[in-house]
């Protein structure tokens, strides 16, 4: 499965970490470890900048974050504009890894609140895109 | 004294729409730095052409400008920090002189944003985010810098009439700037009460897209006294980036990237920010000229709203902060912004600011920041 099926829109189809779009059809969010040094990267990186390895292992983002920052958009850029209103979210799930991404749209704009717990689960996008947000555990 | 000087100064007007092409539009602010000095363009040793080119129609404009201008055959290149272009152009120029490679270098910042459309500008403003995994999001420039003031909002108790107050000022000296595109003064429950752009912020805590162009001539100490009567002297440099996607961001209540310029510039004049009479930050939003406030100690942490709320950053204030009405009433063309920042901070040291001018200030800063704090260069300047 291709790259271009990430997010509501796709800017760019090629790199080397595409195996993410596979793994979110399974059910999964998944950064990169290296496997040398063990540095761990979300998003997910081919390289490791730190010991230049590339030789890297899959891992997934597991158990509960919490919220650092939103933002809840009444403008989109081209393409997006069907989705408004939506929120952007900074989610840390600990010291190494944040994933930046949307608040599911379930939860309720009064309930939002920094510091709240969040899951990051995929989620399946019309015309057969995918992504992935942020819901409550 | 130190061993660059900025012996000339221009800016065009910022305005909405430009009713000429990109060179005509440079030749503007041109025309004035030269006029300053006494130099002829053969004088210039090497031209710095600053824009963000995503909104050129021209490839290349460097060659083409530096032609227009009459700075052929001497060299020209072409230089892109966003927003922060022309800042880090002056870093380039300086290193340019202090190499002994050339006493005399022009910077040219521009933007002609209306050259495409404004959806085709939004579109590619957001492309100087993560296109790769924030974009599919639908991402926006205003959204990236609400979360930063969401997150002040919580750390800080900092409140939305805290930010609107900082446009409050702002038009308060839009207005005496004449060449700034928003020159009407805006009142508190105006800014409160205007739409909602991303929360929680709104219309009037965003700054505006112009068309404009900026030009600073570095020269050599020995030549700068020969130049004009008033060089201004460049007395600290200090220029950083971070990471793009604020999945790599330790946190969102500042800019670590202002803060780790604002070091090395204060290290290299040898001065701390109680040092500074007057400055320009880099206020695209609201928000950000109260996080700069804070990155640059003239506050600590979380203390930035009572700078404003006392009315310190104000004319008469402890410290006078954008008195020229910042990029809030000035308006932002990309590459000219950080070119216009210097300019007024020039001005404010020769003396030369008019109804703008803050009394004997000795030692300016300017704080001119590309994309959502990815880059910082902080500019310290000395009469
Ligand atoms: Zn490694």
């Amino acid at each position: 499965m291709g790259f271009e099926k990430f997010g509501t829109v796709s800017f760019t189809s090629q790199t080397k970490v595409d195996e993410f779009v596979e793994r979110l059809s399974q059910g999964k969010v998944s950064g990169t470890k290296c496997k040398k040094c063990d540095a761990a990267y979300f998003p997910p990186r081919a390289d490791c900048c730190g010991c230049l390895s590339s030789d890297m292992d899959w891992f997934d983002v597991v158990g509960t974050g919490r919220l650092i920052s939103y933002s809840t958009l009444s403008y989109a850029p081209t393409g997006f504009e069907e989705d408004l209103p939506y929120t952007a979210a900074l989610v840390r799930f600990n010291d190494d890894i944040q994933v930046f991404g949307r608040l599911s749209k379930a939860i309720k704009s009064e309930d939002i609140a920094l510091g709240m717990d969040l899951l990051v689960s995929p989620v399946k996008l019309p015309c057969d895109r995918i992504s992935y947000e942020f819901v409550r555990p | 004294m130190s061993d660059v000087a900025i012996v000339g100064v221009g800016q065009s007007a910022f305005v909405r729409g430009y009713g000429g092409s990109i060179r005509e539009l440079a030749f503007e602010a041109y025309r004035e730095a030269m006029t300053e000095t006494q130099l002829k363009p053969k004088d210039i040793g090497a031209s710095i052409i600053c824009s963000a080119p995503e909104y050129d129609k021209q490839r290349t404009p460097a060659g083409v400008l530096a032609e227009y201008l009459g700075l052929i055959p001497q060299p020209t290149f072409y230089l892109e920090s966003v927003c922060s272009s022309s800042s880090m152009g002056v870093k380039v120029g300086y290193s340019l002189i202090k190499s002994g490679l050339h006493d005399v270098v022009l910077i040219l910042g521009f933007q002609k944003m209306s050259e495409i459309t404004s959806a085709e500008s939004q579109e590619r403003m957001g492309r100087g985010a993560d296109i790769i995994w924030e974009s599919p999001f639908g991402t926006m420039m205003p959204a990236y810098y609400a979360m930063h003031a969401r997150a002040h909002f919580d750390k800080y108790g900092t409140t939305e009439e805290d930010l609107a107050l900082i446009r409050v000022k702002a038009a308060t000296y839009g207005q005496i700037n004449e060449k700034a595109v928003y020159r009407k003064e805006v009142a508190l429950d105006q800014v409160l009460s205007s739409d909602v752009v991303s929360t929680p912020l709104k219309r009037f805590d965003c700054c505006a897209n112009a068309d404009g162009s900026s030009c600073l001539i570095l020269a050599r100490q020995d030549r700068a006294r020969d130049l004009t009567k008033k060089p201004i002297w460049i007395l600290g440099l200090g220029a950083a980036s971070a990471p793009v996607n604020m999945a790599g961001r330790d946190s969102l209540t500042g800019l670590k990237c202002a803060r780790e310029a604002a070091k090395e510039a204060f290290e290299m004049a040898r001065m701390g920010a109680q040092d500074v009479d007057v400055a320009e930050v880099h206020d695209c939003f609201t928000i950000a000229e109260m996080m700069a406030y804070e990155d640059l100690g003239f506050a600590k942490p979380g203390e930035g709203k009572y700078l404003i709320r006392d009315k310190e950053t104000y004319k008469d204030g402890k410290i006078p902060i954008n008195v020229d009405g910042g990029l809030l009433s000035k308006g932002h063309p990309i590459g000219a912004t950080g070119g216009s920042q210097l300019r007024t901070v020039v001005l404010q040291l020769r003396g030369e600011a008019g109804k703008m001018q803050v009394k004997n200030p000795r030692i300016g800063l300017i704080h001119n920041i590309g994309g959502v704090g990815l880059y910082a260069n902080i500019t310290i300047l000395g009469g």
